[in-house]
């Protein structure tokens, strides 16, 4: 009582009144923050650089497309783009068989699609058949393609699916990071989703409107729903230039693949918004043209047909002053096929070839090439000259073939740098052949060598310097064949990974694509987005979308 | 008097513009001694940085002496642009002056031929011919191909001038005259009516030289131009590419400052030479 009395006589009602409005503020903040986290994280704005062509996650196959998949899409398993590793995710565990034919996935139970449709492993059945489907071409079921034959799908029970393949698929339970599952019985399919966001706005050639997914099943560690944000906005924009001003306006948050001049300039006045993850997997190289019937002279095949001619160029390019100054030191000169940045696949034993005219010169002389007068010449007196034709309009291919010219006139070698748009280049790369060497970049998406056998295999169209061969026209390239075909169908990683490393000594020595770099991963955040943290793979900024909020 | 007044005034601005070109094409003529170095090396310790003693317009992003390159690159628009403004002109004093002297279905059928080259997108048609060209061309090559497809391509507005012109001449008098004393044919046409048309094909002569400058710098900005490491206008202008603000690096603009003295000198120039055609 007396206690009782002390404070009714110590809080009068005034205080009483400013405990309640502090007691009141404190509880709207706490609300506020609660909502922030769990249920109000913002709304994302980034730019897509091209028309999405597709919003059927099986038909996917561009950059736009495939992003809205990644934000969209449930998968059975996720590659966690940080640690390259595998994670569960409609799946709650899965077995793969010993012959590498068979995957058998325990799917999470009480999961719904967007619309409310029940998710099964009847879905998970429904969705591996549509990829399947010959006539639907998807590009992520080409993946799975391992031999002729039906693929057989039998769902044991509500939660347990098998998936039988008519031949072992090399990394299998990897490529089910690319499927979206899809409803087999909601009426809407493609809208009804099982991933953190879903379309909810599409305007062509201005943006897509995502909302967060309500039924999405994830949580985090604290047991509030995910995803954070409300929604994203993606907006169409194929100019950088506006890109980067729409960033540095704040109208955008995030910048994916940023330019090394970009970089610095908002490194310059922004250092805590850009980010350098280190190499990536896209590189640049240059290779010459050995196709037999291509129409070029024949002492030119003669010597894009030589080892040593391909390797001597290859240590007379200056791949360190490429990276410096191209690159403004945002990229690292490349060992070979497979970038450091793929951590199992890369092969540590690689020797770097260091830039050595001197090198270069003696591999020259060993097939008979001579200095005459500051010219190099090759055995019948013809002075070695030949063009490197890359994209007109790509300034850093244009400063990067400009810089190679300048190195091949230190041996000898005469280059003329020549631009053409971009399909007339790829009209001379893939039906005449009429070139004689390219300066273009590859973009890996894929980690395993799987996603590299169209570029391997001698009978493949994308086999660059030359293509479709009806059979290996060198031993090197026929033991390629062997090694590629061995790796796919192996089944255990050590074993893939020690044919596979093989197939890089292989290319380090006989240099069919001559590699020059390997462009690091920059990216701009806007300090309002918190939880972002870039990483080298596809989505780079947006990976863990899920769990990124945007603030003031 | 006020007409004087305006006429000592404009006098005034052509001498000046004369002047500017004049140094213009001096300095440039001369860089083989002024920057001795020449317009490909690379000074990679040095790449792309900004005004100093050893490179007074700094250097571009791969380490080339800028100066250097302005200096060799204004030679090449400038020997170029007159050497294709000369063909374009040339043809369209054929074309257009003997298909308005002629008249009737020459005449129509010569103007249908201009029309359809005038309705052809030329960027287009440029792109075509620079895939179609060998691959192994030296940057002089490629300048000189680069130039006369311009003047190749850029006679049709001139001719349409002429035709006009021509087929004014026709029925003059004096033409008439000639044709009354037995003169026919080719030779009335260059003896008579050819020096008429004179004053006309100056004056198309020297509007075609800041046309055709800024064509190739059109084209230099995207890639097909000049074949690299030859530099021009148009490829010095494509520095400009990505920079967001003029203070930034203010050196950069000098090309693009050259380019609009030069045009704007010849065009002062030419308001005397439109007045003679008019």
């Amino acid at each position: 009582m007396t206690r009782h009395q002390d404070i009714s006589l110590t809080w009068g009602p005034g205080r009483r009144v400013a405990v309640l409005c502090v007691a009141w503020v404190v509880a709207a903040l706490w609300l506020l923050a609660g909502s922030a986290v769990a249920q109000g994280g913002g709304e994302l704005r980034f730019c897509l650089r091209s028309e999405p062509k597709t919003f059927d996650p099986l038909r996917v196959e561009d950059e736009a497309s495939e992003s809205i998949r990644y934000l969209t899409g449930g998968v059975l398993v996720r590659m966690n783009r940080k640690t390259q590793a595998l994670e569960p995710g409609l799946a709650q565990s899965w077995k793969v068989s010993k012959d590498g034919k068979r995957i058998v996935f325990k799917v999470r139970t009480g999961i719904a699609f967007s619309d409310g449709t029940p998710f099964s492993a009847e879905d998970v059945a429904y969705t591996v058949q549509q990829l399947m489907d010959p006539a639907l071409h998807s590009p992520t079921g080409d993946a799975f393609r391992s031999g002729p034959g039906n693929v057989q799908t039998k769902v044991i029970s509500p939660t347990q699916v098998a998936i039988t393949f008519p031949a072992a698929v090399a990394g299998l339970d990897r490529l089910f990071d690319q499927v979206a599952i899809e409803s087999a019985h909601s009426p809407k399919k493609e809208v009804a989703v099982l991933g953190p966001f879903t379309v909810v706005d599409y305007k062509p050639g201005a943006s897509v409107l995502l909302k967060r997914n309500p039924k999405y099943w994830k949580t985090d560690e604290q047991g509030h729903k995910l995803p954070y944000l409300d929604s994203i906005e993606l907006d169409i924009q194929p100019n950088r230039d506006v890109e980067m001003l729409r960033f540095k306006r704040g109208e955008i948050q995030l910048i994916n693949a940023l330019d090394s001049e970009y970089f610095d300039k908002l490194a310059a006045t922004s250092p805590q918004q850009v980010h350098d993850a280190g190499p990536s997997l896209d590189s640049e190289q240059v290779w010459f043209n050995e196709v037999a019937k291509a129409p070029i002279p024949g002492y030119k095949r003669e010597w894009f047909q030589s080892t040593n001619f391909r390797r001597a160029i290859s240590r007379a390019i200056n791949r360190e002053d490429l990276s410096r100054i191209v690159f403004h030191g945002h990229a690292k000169p490349a060992l070979g096929a497979v970038s450091p940045a793929n951590k199992f696949w890369f092969n540590a034993k690689l020797k770097a070839q260091p830039y050595s005219p001197e090198a270069a010169m003696k591999l020259l002389q060993a097939d008979g090439f001579r200095m005459d007068n500051g010219v190099l010449k090759d055995r019948g007196g013809n002075a070695v000259e030949f063009s490197i034709i890359t994209n007109s309009g790509n300034k850093i291919r244009e400063q990067m073939a400009v810089m190679i010219q300048d190195d091949l006139q230190k041996i000898g070698v005469h280059v003329n740098v020549v631009t053409l748009d971009f399909p007339s280049l790829i009209a001379r790369m893939t039906q005449t052949f009429d070139y004689e060497a390219i300066l273009l970049g590859l973009t890996n998406v894929d980690l395993d060598p799987n996603g590299q056998m169209n570029l391997w295999l001698s009978s493949s169209e994308n086999h660059q310097w030359n293509p479709q061969q009806k059979a290996p026209e060198t031993p090197w390239e026929a033991e390629i064949d062997k090694l590629m075909r061995a790796q796919a169908s192996a089944t255990a990683a050590a074993k893939r990974k020690e044919y596979f490393d093989r197939v890089q000594e292989i290319v380090l020595e006989q240099a069919p694509f001559i590699y020059l770099i390997n462009k690091d991963a920059l990216s701009a955040v806007s300090p309002a987005v918190h939880g972002a943290s870039p990483v080298i793979l596809h989505p780079q900024t947006f990976w863990n979308a899920e769990r990124m909020t945007v603030g003031k | 008097m006020k007409t004087d007044m305006r006429s000592g005034t404009m006098n005034v601005w052509r001498g000046l513009a004369c002047v500017l070109l004049l140094l213009v094409v001096g300095f440039s003529l001369a860089a083989n001694w002024v920057a001795p170095a020449g317009y490909a090396k690379q000074y990679r310790e040095a790449a792309g940085a900004p005004p100093s003693r050893a490179h007074w317009l700094g250097t571009d992003e791969i380490g080339r002496d800028r100066f250097a390159r302005v200096l060799y690159g204004t030679r090449i628009s400038l020997l170029l642009a007159p050497a294709a403004a000369l063909l374009s002109t040339l043809i369209a004093a054929l074309a257009g002056g003997l298909a308005g002297y002629m008249g009737g279905h020459w005449a129509r059928l010569a103007m249908a031929v201009t029309d359809l080259f005038l309705s052809l997108p030329w960027l287009f048609l440029l792109i075509t011919v620079r895939a179609l060209m060998p691959l192994n061309v030296t940057p002089l090559a490629s300048v000189i191909v680069t130039f006369s497809m311009l003047g190749l391509l850029g006679w049709t507005s001139a001719a349409r001038v002429l035709c006009t012109r021509a087929h004014a001449l026709r029925d003059a008098d004096f033409v008439r005259q000639a044709r009354a004393s037995g003169i026919r044919g080719m030779r009335l046409f260059w003896i008579h009516v050819m020096p008429n048309l004179r004053p006309v094909l100056y004056a198309q002569f020297w509007i075609s030289i800041p046309a055709f400058i800024l064509s190739e710098a059109n084209l230099g900005i995207l890639g097909l131009g000049v074949a690299e490491p030859m530099p021009s206008w148009g490829s010095l202008l494509k520095e400009l590419e990505g920079l967001t603000s003029i203070g930034e690096e203010p050196w950069k603009f000098v090309p693009l400052i050259l380019l609009v003295i030069v045009v704007t000198s010849f065009q002062v120039v030419l308001s005397n030479q439109e007045e003679v055609a008019a």
